[in-house]
Protein backbone atom coordinates (compact mmCIF):
# COMPACT_ATOMS: atom_id res chain seq x y z
CA UNK A 1 0.00 0.00 0.00
CA UNK A 2 1.24 3.63 -0.91
CA UNK A 3 1.74 6.27 2.01
CA UNK A 4 -2.20 7.31 2.50
CA UNK A 5 -3.25 10.63 1.62
CA UNK A 6 -4.16 13.15 4.68
CA UNK A 7 -7.61 11.97 5.41
CA UNK A 8 -7.65 8.59 3.72
CA UNK A 9 -9.49 5.69 5.69
CA UNK A 10 -9.18 2.43 5.76
CA UNK A 11 -12.09 0.24 5.74
CA UNK A 12 -12.03 -2.52 8.39
CA UNK A 13 -14.52 -5.08 8.49
CA UNK A 14 -14.26 -7.55 12.21
CA UNK A 15 -16.30 -10.43 13.18
CA UNK A 16 -18.89 -9.07 16.28
CA UNK A 17 -20.29 -11.99 17.72
CA UNK A 18 -19.32 -15.42 19.64
CA UNK A 19 -19.67 -18.38 17.50
CA UNK A 20 -22.78 -17.09 15.99
CA UNK A 21 -22.40 -13.98 14.64
CA UNK A 22 -21.85 -11.17 12.12
CA UNK A 23 -19.05 -8.79 9.89
CA UNK A 24 -19.33 -5.11 11.16
CA UNK A 25 -17.43 -2.51 9.05
CA UNK A 26 -15.83 0.56 10.51
CA UNK A 27 -14.06 3.69 9.01
CA UNK A 28 -10.20 4.16 10.45
CA UNK A 29 -7.87 6.94 9.23
CA UNK A 30 -4.89 5.12 7.58
CA UNK A 31 -1.55 6.62 8.76
CA UNK A 32 2.23 6.08 7.09
CA UNK A 33 2.88 3.91 10.28
CA UNK A 34 0.03 1.87 12.01
CA UNK A 35 -0.17 -2.04 13.04
CA UNK A 36 -3.05 -3.89 13.18
CA UNK A 37 -3.23 -4.42 16.60
CA UNK A 38 -3.00 -0.39 16.85
CA UNK A 39 -6.35 0.02 14.25
CA UNK A 40 -8.35 -2.64 15.95
CA UNK A 41 -7.62 -0.19 19.19
CA UNK A 42 -8.43 2.86 17.59
CA UNK A 43 -11.76 1.26 16.85
CA UNK A 44 -12.28 0.07 20.41
CA UNK A 45 -11.41 3.37 21.89
CA UNK A 46 -12.63 6.06 19.75
CA UNK A 47 -15.57 4.35 17.85
CA UNK A 48 -17.25 0.90 19.53
CA UNK A 49 -16.07 0.20 23.02
CA UNK A 50 -17.85 -3.31 23.06
CA UNK A 51 -15.25 -4.41 20.67
CA UNK A 52 -13.48 -7.30 22.99
CA UNK A 53 -10.16 -8.28 21.31
CA UNK A 54 -6.76 -9.53 23.69
CA UNK A 55 -3.35 -8.02 23.66
CA UNK A 56 -0.69 -7.32 26.26
CA UNK A 57 2.94 -7.02 25.65
CA UNK A 58 2.52 -5.12 22.15
CA UNK A 59 6.14 -6.28 21.14
CA UNK A 60 5.94 -9.46 19.95
CA UNK A 61 6.82 -11.11 23.28
CA UNK A 62 3.67 -12.46 24.91
CA UNK A 63 1.29 -14.19 22.07
CA UNK A 64 -1.74 -12.82 23.18
CA UNK A 65 -3.01 -10.88 20.18
CA UNK A 66 -2.97 -13.16 17.56
CA UNK A 67 -5.95 -12.75 14.93
CA UNK A 68 -7.15 -13.80 11.39
CA UNK A 69 -6.21 -11.14 9.33
CA UNK A 70 -7.39 -11.02 5.89
CA UNK A 71 -8.15 -15.01 5.86
CA UNK A 72 -4.14 -15.49 7.43
CA UNK A 73 -3.02 -16.28 10.93
CA UNK A 74 -1.05 -13.25 11.99
CA UNK A 75 0.70 -11.48 15.26
CA UNK A 76 -1.43 -8.73 15.18
CA UNK A 77 1.06 -5.99 17.19
CA UNK A 78 4.09 -7.00 14.41
CA UNK A 79 1.84 -6.93 11.98
CA UNK A 80 2.05 -3.58 9.74
CA UNK A 81 -1.18 -2.50 7.95
CA UNK A 82 0.75 -1.48 5.18
CA UNK A 83 1.63 -5.61 4.55
CA UNK A 84 -1.42 -6.42 4.38
CA UNK A 85 -3.89 -3.95 3.05
CA UNK A 86 -4.74 -3.98 -0.32
CA UNK A 87 -4.88 -1.58 -2.86
CA UNK A 88 -8.62 -1.02 -1.80
CA UNK A 89 -7.74 0.15 1.14
CA UNK A 90 -9.65 -2.80 2.67
CA UNK A 91 -9.03 -4.94 5.82
CA UNK A 92 -10.39 -8.07 7.33
CA UNK A 93 -10.06 -9.54 11.05
CA UNK A 94 -11.71 -12.25 12.45
CA UNK A 95 -10.89 -14.70 15.43
CA UNK A 96 -7.82 -17.12 15.07
CA UNK A 97 -9.88 -20.61 13.35
CA UNK A 98 -9.55 -23.61 15.10
CA UNK A 99 -10.90 -22.45 18.49
CA UNK A 100 -13.88 -21.60 20.34
CA UNK A 101 -14.76 -17.35 19.92
CA UNK A 102 -15.74 -16.10 23.10
CA UNK A 103 -16.44 -12.57 21.67
CA UNK A 104 -15.22 -10.55 18.71
CA UNK A 105 -11.74 -11.11 18.37
CA UNK A 106 -11.46 -13.09 21.31
CA UNK A 107 -10.84 -16.72 21.35
CA UNK A 108 -10.76 -19.29 24.10
CA UNK A 109 -6.94 -20.54 24.56
CA UNK A 110 -7.91 -23.03 26.56
CA UNK A 111 -8.18 -26.34 24.23
CA UNK A 112 -4.44 -25.04 23.08
CA UNK A 113 -2.90 -25.24 26.14
CA UNK A 114 -5.01 -27.67 27.88
CA UNK A 115 -2.95 -30.08 24.61
CA UNK A 116 0.07 -28.99 25.33
CA UNK A 117 0.16 -30.62 28.91
CA UNK A 118 -1.74 -33.59 26.87
CA UNK A 119 1.80 -33.30 25.00
CA UNK A 120 4.12 -33.61 27.91
CA UNK A 121 4.43 -29.92 27.34
CA UNK A 122 6.00 -29.79 31.17
CA UNK A 123 9.97 -30.19 32.30
CA UNK A 124 10.17 -32.59 34.56
CA UNK A 125 13.66 -32.38 36.17
CA UNK A 126 15.51 -35.87 36.29
CA UNK A 127 17.68 -34.85 39.76
CA UNK A 128 14.15 -33.98 41.24
CA UNK A 129 10.94 -36.11 40.30
CA UNK A 130 9.53 -34.53 43.22
CA UNK A 131 9.65 -30.74 41.30
CA UNK A 132 12.02 -29.49 43.72
CA UNK A 133 15.23 -27.59 42.11
CA UNK A 134 17.70 -29.68 41.69
CA UNK A 135 21.16 -28.71 43.58
CA UNK A 136 23.36 -28.02 41.09
CA UNK A 137 23.47 -26.58 37.56
CA UNK A 138 23.22 -28.32 34.75
CA UNK A 139 25.90 -28.33 32.23
CA UNK A 140 24.75 -28.44 28.63
CA UNK A 141 26.68 -27.86 25.81
CA UNK A 142 25.94 -25.03 23.32
CA UNK A 143 27.68 -27.59 20.50
CA UNK A 144 25.76 -30.58 21.82
CA UNK A 145 23.10 -32.23 19.02
CA UNK A 146 20.28 -31.92 21.26
CA UNK A 147 20.84 -28.54 22.99
CA UNK A 148 20.85 -26.98 18.77
CA UNK A 149 17.91 -29.39 18.10
CA UNK A 150 15.63 -28.42 21.40
CA UNK A 151 17.23 -24.49 20.50
CA UNK A 152 15.58 -24.74 17.12
CA UNK A 153 11.93 -24.66 19.12
CA UNK A 154 12.41 -23.26 22.11
CA UNK A 155 11.19 -19.72 21.29
CA UNK A 156 7.61 -20.15 20.66
CA UNK A 157 5.62 -17.51 22.81
CA UNK A 158 1.90 -19.86 22.33
CA UNK A 159 0.41 -17.29 20.31
CA UNK A 160 -1.37 -20.27 18.19
CA UNK A 161 -1.03 -19.08 14.91
CA UNK A 162 0.18 -22.46 13.92
CA UNK A 163 -2.67 -24.21 15.39
CA UNK A 164 -5.03 -21.45 14.03
CA UNK A 165 -3.53 -22.38 10.61
CA UNK A 166 -3.55 -26.49 10.63
CA UNK A 167 -5.61 -28.18 8.62
CA UNK A 168 -5.01 -31.41 10.60
CA UNK A 169 -6.50 -30.06 13.60
CA UNK A 170 -9.47 -28.55 11.78
CA UNK A 171 -10.51 -32.02 10.84
CA UNK A 172 -9.86 -33.86 13.66
CA UNK A 173 -10.01 -32.08 17.02
CA UNK A 174 -8.08 -34.27 19.28
CA UNK A 175 -5.13 -33.42 17.51
CA UNK A 176 -2.60 -31.73 19.54
CA UNK A 177 -1.38 -29.41 16.95
CA UNK A 178 1.57 -28.32 16.19
CA UNK A 179 2.74 -25.67 19.38
CA UNK A 180 2.20 -28.74 21.53
CA UNK A 181 4.19 -31.16 19.48
CA UNK A 182 7.32 -28.96 18.87
CA UNK A 183 7.10 -27.97 22.71
CA UNK A 184 7.42 -31.72 23.40
CA UNK A 185 9.85 -32.55 20.93
CA UNK A 186 12.30 -29.42 22.54
CA UNK A 187 11.77 -31.19 25.47
CA UNK A 188 13.01 -34.66 24.59
CA UNK A 189 16.05 -33.04 23.43
CA UNK A 190 16.66 -31.49 26.77
CA UNK A 191 19.24 -34.02 28.53
CA UNK A 192 17.90 -32.90 31.71
CA UNK A 193 14.32 -34.19 31.47
CA UNK A 194 13.46 -36.65 33.16
CA UNK A 195 9.91 -37.40 31.84
CA UNK A 196 10.91 -38.86 27.67
CA UNK A 197 9.18 -41.87 28.22
CA UNK A 198 5.84 -40.76 28.71
CA UNK A 199 6.04 -37.91 26.69
CA UNK A 200 6.94 -40.36 23.61
CA UNK A 201 4.00 -42.22 24.29
CA UNK A 202 1.59 -38.91 24.70
CA UNK A 203 2.32 -37.57 21.37
CA UNK A 204 2.32 -41.17 19.44
CA UNK A 205 -0.93 -42.11 17.41
CA UNK A 206 -3.56 -40.44 15.21
CA UNK A 207 -3.64 -37.50 17.91
CA UNK A 208 -0.47 -36.73 17.92
CA UNK A 209 2.35 -36.29 15.81
CA UNK A 210 1.34 -39.43 13.19
CA UNK A 211 -1.18 -37.16 11.89
CA UNK A 212 0.56 -34.46 10.50
CA UNK A 213 0.39 -34.38 6.54
CA UNK A 214 3.75 -31.99 6.41
CA UNK A 215 2.07 -28.97 4.94
CA UNK A 216 4.14 -27.03 6.81
CA UNK A 217 1.67 -24.34 7.31
CA UNK A 218 2.55 -23.80 10.47
CA UNK A 219 6.23 -23.45 9.52
CA UNK A 220 5.31 -21.22 7.13
CA UNK A 221 3.27 -18.88 9.29
CA UNK A 222 4.66 -19.11 12.85
CA UNK A 223 6.00 -15.36 13.54
CA UNK A 224 8.66 -16.52 15.62
CA UNK A 225 9.99 -18.53 11.96
CA UNK A 226 10.23 -21.18 14.07
CA UNK A 227 9.57 -24.89 12.44
CA UNK A 228 7.15 -27.15 13.87
CA UNK A 229 6.87 -28.74 11.19
CA UNK A 230 10.44 -30.17 11.48
CA UNK A 231 10.03 -30.69 15.45
CA UNK A 232 6.83 -33.08 14.54
CA UNK A 233 8.88 -34.99 11.72
CA UNK A 234 11.53 -35.27 14.28
CA UNK A 235 9.08 -37.10 16.83
CA UNK A 236 8.02 -39.22 14.33
CA UNK A 237 11.17 -40.45 13.38
CA UNK A 238 12.78 -41.33 16.86
CA UNK A 239 9.28 -43.00 17.20
CA UNK A 240 9.39 -45.19 14.03
CA UNK A 241 13.33 -46.42 15.43
CA UNK A 242 11.93 -46.78 18.68
CA UNK A 243 9.26 -48.47 17.48
CA UNK A 244 11.09 -51.13 15.00
CA UNK A 245 13.93 -51.46 17.41
CA UNK A 246 11.79 -52.07 20.56
CA UNK A 247 13.17 -49.34 22.86
CA UNK A 248 9.49 -48.14 23.83
CA UNK A 249 8.99 -50.28 26.53
CA UNK B 1 -1.82 -52.70 23.27
CA UNK B 2 -3.42 -49.16 23.57
CA UNK B 3 -5.10 -47.88 20.74
CA UNK B 4 -2.03 -44.90 20.05
CA UNK B 5 0.40 -47.76 19.91
CA UNK B 6 -1.60 -49.55 16.98
CA UNK B 7 -1.80 -46.17 15.25
CA UNK B 8 1.97 -46.06 15.16
CA UNK B 9 2.38 -49.16 13.89
CA UNK B 10 -0.28 -48.18 10.87
CA UNK B 11 1.80 -46.04 10.28
CA UNK B 12 4.80 -47.89 10.76
CA UNK B 13 3.41 -50.03 8.24
CA UNK B 14 2.38 -47.44 5.30
CA UNK B 15 5.90 -45.95 5.58
CA UNK B 16 8.17 -48.97 5.09
CA UNK B 17 5.56 -50.56 2.59
CA UNK B 18 5.94 -46.97 0.42
CA UNK B 19 9.94 -48.27 0.23
CA UNK B 20 8.78 -51.21 -0.60
CA UNK B 21 6.47 -49.70 -3.49
CA UNK B 22 8.96 -47.42 -4.45
CA UNK B 23 11.35 -50.46 -5.88
CA UNK B 24 8.36 -52.56 -6.42
CA UNK B 25 6.53 -49.91 -8.94
CA UNK B 26 10.37 -49.16 -10.58
CA UNK B 27 10.81 -52.77 -11.61
CA UNK B 28 7.15 -53.23 -13.09
CA UNK B 29 7.48 -50.20 -14.94
CA UNK B 30 10.79 -51.04 -16.40
CA UNK B 31 9.23 -54.92 -16.83
CA UNK B 32 6.29 -53.45 -18.78
CA UNK B 33 8.70 -51.22 -20.89
CA UNK B 34 10.89 -54.34 -22.00
CA UNK B 35 8.02 -57.11 -22.09
CA UNK B 36 5.64 -55.69 -24.83
CA UNK B 37 9.14 -54.98 -27.02
CA UNK B 38 8.50 -58.55 -28.12
CA UNK B 39 4.78 -58.00 -28.58
CA UNK B 40 2.29 -59.24 -25.86
CA UNK B 41 1.21 -62.66 -25.47
CA UNK B 42 0.05 -65.32 -22.76
CA UNK B 43 2.89 -67.28 -23.93
CA UNK B 44 5.14 -64.74 -23.24
CA UNK B 45 3.96 -64.02 -20.01
CA UNK B 46 3.96 -67.91 -18.97
CA UNK B 47 7.12 -68.26 -20.04
CA UNK B 48 8.72 -65.62 -17.39
CA UNK B 49 6.31 -66.25 -14.97
CA UNK B 50 5.32 -69.89 -14.90
CA UNK B 51 7.73 -71.88 -11.90
CA UNK B 52 9.85 -69.09 -11.36
CA UNK B 53 9.98 -68.65 -7.86
CA UNK B 54 11.89 -64.83 -7.79
CA UNK B 55 9.16 -63.31 -10.00
CA UNK B 56 6.49 -64.96 -7.35
CA UNK B 57 8.09 -63.59 -4.54
CA UNK B 58 8.47 -60.27 -6.01
CA UNK B 59 4.48 -59.95 -6.85
CA UNK B 60 3.66 -61.01 -3.55
CA UNK B 61 5.44 -59.01 -1.64
CA UNK B 62 4.30 -55.93 -3.98
CA UNK B 63 0.69 -57.05 -3.47
CA UNK B 64 1.14 -57.36 -0.21
CA UNK B 65 2.95 -53.75 0.60
CA UNK B 66 0.37 -52.49 -2.30
CA UNK B 67 -3.12 -53.58 -0.57
CA UNK B 68 -1.71 -52.60 3.27
CA UNK B 69 -0.52 -49.57 2.15
CA UNK B 70 -3.77 -48.60 0.21
CA UNK B 71 -6.18 -49.47 2.81
CA UNK B 72 -4.01 -47.41 5.36
CA UNK B 73 -4.13 -44.31 3.18
CA UNK B 74 -7.67 -44.90 3.17
CA UNK B 75 -8.24 -45.16 6.69
CA UNK B 76 -6.77 -41.66 7.13
CA UNK B 77 -8.73 -39.92 4.44
CA UNK B 78 -12.02 -41.43 6.05
CA UNK B 79 -10.82 -40.57 9.43
CA UNK B 80 -9.94 -37.31 8.42
CA UNK B 81 -13.29 -36.40 5.88
CA UNK B 82 -16.26 -38.62 7.06
CA UNK B 83 -14.63 -39.25 11.25
CA UNK B 84 -14.78 -42.91 10.69
CA UNK B 85 -12.24 -43.62 13.74
CA UNK B 86 -11.57 -46.32 16.25
CA UNK B 87 -10.58 -50.05 16.09
CA UNK B 88 -13.61 -51.30 14.43
CA UNK B 89 -12.75 -48.87 11.88
CA UNK B 90 -9.01 -49.68 11.83
CA UNK B 91 -9.88 -54.01 11.67
CA UNK B 92 -11.73 -53.48 9.21
CA UNK B 93 -9.55 -51.61 6.64
CA UNK B 94 -6.80 -53.66 7.67
CA UNK B 95 -8.92 -56.62 6.50
CA UNK B 96 -9.67 -54.90 3.44
CA UNK B 97 -5.87 -54.18 2.74
CA UNK B 98 -5.33 -57.93 3.57
CA UNK B 99 -8.10 -58.89 0.67
CA UNK B 100 -6.38 -56.79 -2.00
CA UNK B 101 -3.51 -58.37 -1.50
CA UNK B 102 -4.46 -61.91 -1.42
CA UNK B 103 -6.23 -61.16 -4.72
CA UNK B 104 -2.74 -60.25 -6.02
CA UNK B 105 -0.86 -63.15 -4.50
CA UNK B 106 -3.45 -65.27 -5.44
CA UNK B 107 -3.17 -64.06 -8.66
CA UNK B 108 0.93 -64.28 -8.95
CA UNK B 109 0.12 -68.01 -7.47
CA UNK B 110 -2.01 -68.51 -10.26
CA UNK B 111 0.96 -67.73 -13.13
CA UNK B 112 3.39 -69.24 -11.40
CA UNK B 113 1.87 -72.85 -10.66
CA UNK B 114 -0.11 -72.38 -14.37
Amino acid sequence: MPTPERGATLEVSIWRGGAEGAMRTYQVPARENQTVLDIVTYIQRELDPSLAYRFACRVGMCGSCAMTVNGRARWTCRTHASRVVGPDGKLELRPLANLPVIRDLATDMAPFFDKWAKAGGRFQPKDAKDGAVPEEFAVVPPTSKQRQEADAGIECIGCGVCYASCDVVAWNPDYLGPAALNRAWTLVNDVRDGARAERMEAVAGDAGCHSCHSTQSCTERCPKQLDPSASIAGLKRRLFWDTLLGRRG
Amino acid sequence: MSAARGQVHLWIVQRVTAMLLAVAVTVHLVTILLAVRGGLSAAELLGRLQGNAAWLCFYAVFALAAGLHGAIGLRNIAGESLGWRGRGFDLAWLGIGLLTALFGIRAAWGLYAA
